[in-house]
């Protein structure tokens, strides 16, 4: 009895093994293309901005106060469908401006005079050189885009475990702690919204740079922003930081930011 | 082994098995005749004068999409943003931007067949859909 | 041998059916938040990790202290745990599925989590997180089950289970050290950016399990016929204690290195859990308690007529597992992320529907727990009959 009925489980086994083969075969063979006579092809547009490295530098000069980072901020939280969140602990910024004792807690200095010690500074995700985030990823969801040095999010990627958000030292992430949609004041239709459950922060205009535009909170400073390539010795940015003096944020980690602020 | 085979509870079995039997097969006798037809695809007129998609129709159909999953990765991690097609006609790699453009009647074009389908694509809690979905 | 789960006194059916009751509950609140998102916890933007990763991490701590009572017998003939050594297994499958599902409530979109197989990403710890907390799952699981079989039917276990035995002790290390390469690689935070953070993982880890499974020893011979014996839980009376001894020496070697050296950076974090900061400091009661508890436990434990008298051992081992707790399943999380990196202080504290789902959870270890510990016990009463 005990034998015939593994005999039996055996058998059963090995023929769904065999009937199941055939769907996948076919379905292995299904996702061969049948010829189309050209190849279809992918590329850059030819409008695109390109850079080995892209970086920022932020002239923390020509800003006096709080309100003149806000055409910056609404500028990014517009076009990206930033939402709005009233709960302060659900809250997603993608930029924002910190007190220059938050944004920079290693160079504090008690005698400086009160209105420098408070100095607004705008601060976003510095897009490392060697960022710990894209360390922490489990799933390459968030990654260091080989060709421009910008660090991106896969949103259809993102499990929103938030190791990332552990991982960065500088606080530029946030996370969907529920659908943002309701929250987004006005919604730009040429931009994805996020879902629930992913982490998100600043992509450097990567959807802009890929038309010829610049990112839009440089577009929006005035000037004050100079965006460009850090890889190229002629560049706007390596002009500037070769000659002026500039900080950044926490390098004594090793993080190699691309954002430069001149103080 | 007991000599004669001997099924215990056989009245409750045969019973319990007949009772599955009926609920399993459900779907299938319940909706016998009633088969629904397949669904009638809407072009908008702007589609219609198009006549070209990214692949052909029945390639469409089946492989849209495996399609937008390569654009996807394409677009996010590649930077690349420009597809040109074999007959050589240039499309921007965007599902809000470029499909829903020319097939801007979601709720008679791609909701017709996802819900015969039964199918319900996350695609939407981020691409902005146009018009918005009525499920 | 799961037959004998299934068959039980009424005190054992009813106990399983509490326990359901407390998983359906947890699964309940557990859809609530799957349809609303993380939002009805109470985690923030600048405490990203809370109740459930800190509960992760502490149960991996206790699934790691298997160890405790396999090495001594498989490594060094320590034949008094062979009557035992099928109850750390066992209580190791379920903290780990405890784990297990603690990540997967957390996960902001938990259907996704295949994308760490299909892309699978060897610079992350979370990847090889993944890797070591299954692979010990699955070796305690067909260990146990060979060993008790074999036991059962009065022949030796078959001879490929000895090299998994084997295997299963410097992987039992690994789980809690990957654990503790979580937190103590991130650049940015300074409270866990220590060498000795794994270390002082394991020490508590072998505090609280073996703490723990003394409990479940002693409630055992209270409930069965078995008795996993005098001499054994005296032995893992004393692994708690050195544990415990070492887990409170560590804490203060971290106290003075952050208190001396004076670094923001690192001291800030020590000082919002036990003084407060800016005026907040809702864990400073916690964290007195923590350590009041675990002095507790050394004064009772160290004392070999307090550590003999088996209840004030139970009373110790509480204290162990208590103080531990408070220690890595609510000190390390918030004080790790508070301040945050940009020096603001937001405090956590979990919500009511994110304890409930945490009860969930545990609810479901306890239930597989009892299953598996009532097989146990079963067999063994059998053979002594």
């Amino acid at each position: 009895m005990k034998r015939s009925r593994r005999k039996f489980l055996k058998i059963a086994g090995i023929s769904a093994l065999g009937i199941g083969a055939k769907p996948i075969i076919d379905g292995l063979a299904a996702s061969v293309p049948s010829g189309e006579t050209a190849e279809p092809q992918v590329q850059r547009k030819p409008e695109a901005l390109t850079a080995k490295h892209w970086a920022m530098v932020i002239d923390t000069t020509r800003f006096k106060s709080r309100e003149d980072f806000e055409p910056l901020i609404e500028a990014c939280h517009s076009i990206h469908n930033v939402p709005d969140l009233k709960n302060k602990n659900h809250e997603i910024k993608w930029i924002w401006e910190e007190g220059y004792k938050h944004a920079f807690p290693t160079l504090e200095n008690p005698y400086f005079e009160e209105q420098i010690k408070d100095l607004p500074f705008l601060v976003l995700c510095n897009h490392c050189e060697n960022p710990p985030c894209v360390r922490a990823c489990p799933t390459k969801a968030t990654f260091k885009r080989e060709s421009d040095g910008i660090v991106l999010m896969d949103f259809h990627r993102c499990i929103g475990c938030r190791f990332c958000m552990a991982a960065c030292p500088y606080g530029a992430r946030s996370f969907n702690f529920r659908d943002p949609r309701p929250f987004i004041k006005k919604t730009n239709l040429k931009f994805p919204t996020r879902m629930k459950g992913v982490v998100e922060k600043c992509n450097f205009c990567a959807e802009r740079l890929a038309v010829g535009q610049l990112p839009a909170c440089v577009e929006a400073s005035n000037g004050a922003i100079i965006f460009g390539d850090l890889a190229d010795p002629d560049s706007n940015v390596r002009k500037i930081i070769s000659t002026r003096y500039t900080i950044r944020r926490k390098i004594y980690l090793g993080t190699a930011p691309s954002v430069y602020y001149i103080v | 082994m007991p000599k004669n085979k001997t099924m215990y509870n056989q009245g409750i079995i045969i019973a319990g098995m007949a009772v599955f039997i009926v609920l399993a097969t459900f779907p299938f006798w319940y909706n016998l005749g009633k088969a629904a037809p397949a669904p009638e695809r809407v072009l908008t007129a702007q589609a219609k004068a198009a006549k070209e998609c990214i692949l052909s129709a029945e390639l469409m159909r089946t492989e849209h999409m495996q399609m937008l999953n390569e654009w996807r990765d394409m677009v996010v991690r590649d930077a690349a943003r420009l597809y040109v097609s074999a007959s050589g006609k240039p499309f921007e790699m965007s599902l809000s931007n470029t499909c829903l453009d020319c097939h801007s009647n979601k709720t008679e074009f791609c909701d017709r067949c996802h819900n015969y389908a039964a199918v319900d694509p996350y695609c939407w809690d981020c691409h902005i859909d146009n018009p918005k979905e009525i499920k | 041998m799961l037959e004998l789960a299934i068959k039980g006194s009424k005190k054992y059916y009813g106990w399983m059916t509490l326990l359901l009751a407390g998983i359906g509950a947890g699964f309940i609140f557990y859809l609530w938040q799957y349809n609303f998102g993380l939002g009805i916890t109470g985690m923030s933007r600048d405490v990203s990790w809370g109740f459930y990763i800190a509960q992760f991490t502490f149960l991996v701590g206790v699934a790691a202290s298997a160890v405790m009572v396999v090495l001594p017998y498989y490594l060094h003939n320590y034949k008094a745990f062979g009557r035992i050594t099928i109850l750390g297994e066992f209580l190791a499958v379920a903290s780990v599925t405890m784990c297990i599902l603690f990540i997967f409530v957390d996960l902001g979109q938990p259907m996704r989590v295949v994308n760490v197989i299909l892309y699978p990403t060897p610079n992350s710890v979370l990847f090889w997180d993944m890797i070591v907390l299954n692979g010990y799952l699955f070796l305690n699981i067909i260990v146990g089950w060979k060993v008790l079989e074999a036991e059962r039917n009065g022949i030796a276990p078959p001879t490929w289970v000895k090299p998994l035995i084997y295997l299963s002790i410097p992987w039992a290390v690994s789980i809690h050290t990957v654990t503790a390469f979580l937190y103590c690689g991130l650049p940015g935070r300074g409270f866990w950016l220590t060498a000795i953070l794994a270390p002082r993982f394991l020490a508590s880890a072998f505090a609280a399990g073996p703490a723990f499974l003394i409990l479940l020893c002693l409630l055992i011979r209270k409930l069965t016929k078995f008795d996993p014996g005098r001499e054994q839980i005296q032995a893992l009376a004393k692994i708690v204690t050195y544990g415990i001894i070492v887990n409170v020496f560590f804490l203060l070697c971290e106290v003075f290195v952050v208190f001396y050296s004076q670094i923001p950076e690192h001291m800030d974090h020590m000082t919002y859990l036990f003084f407060g900061l800016h005026g907040h400091g809702v864990l400073v009661p916690w964290m007195w308690t923590s350590v009041g508890l675990m002095l507790l436990a050394i004064v009772l434990l160290v004392n070999p007529v307090t550590r003999q008298n088996e209840s004030v051992l139970a009373v110790a081992c509480l204290a162990v597992f208590a103080g531990t707790w408070i220690d890595k399943g609510l000190g390390m999380i918030s004080g790790g992320f508070v301040p945050s990196p940009l020096h603001h202080v937001n405090e956590y504290v979990p919500t009511i529907p994110e304890i409930i789902i945490t009860l969930g959870v545990y609810a479901t270890g306890f239930l597989i727990l009892t299953a598996l510990f009532k097989i146990a016990v079963s067999i063994k009463e059998e053979i002594a009959a």
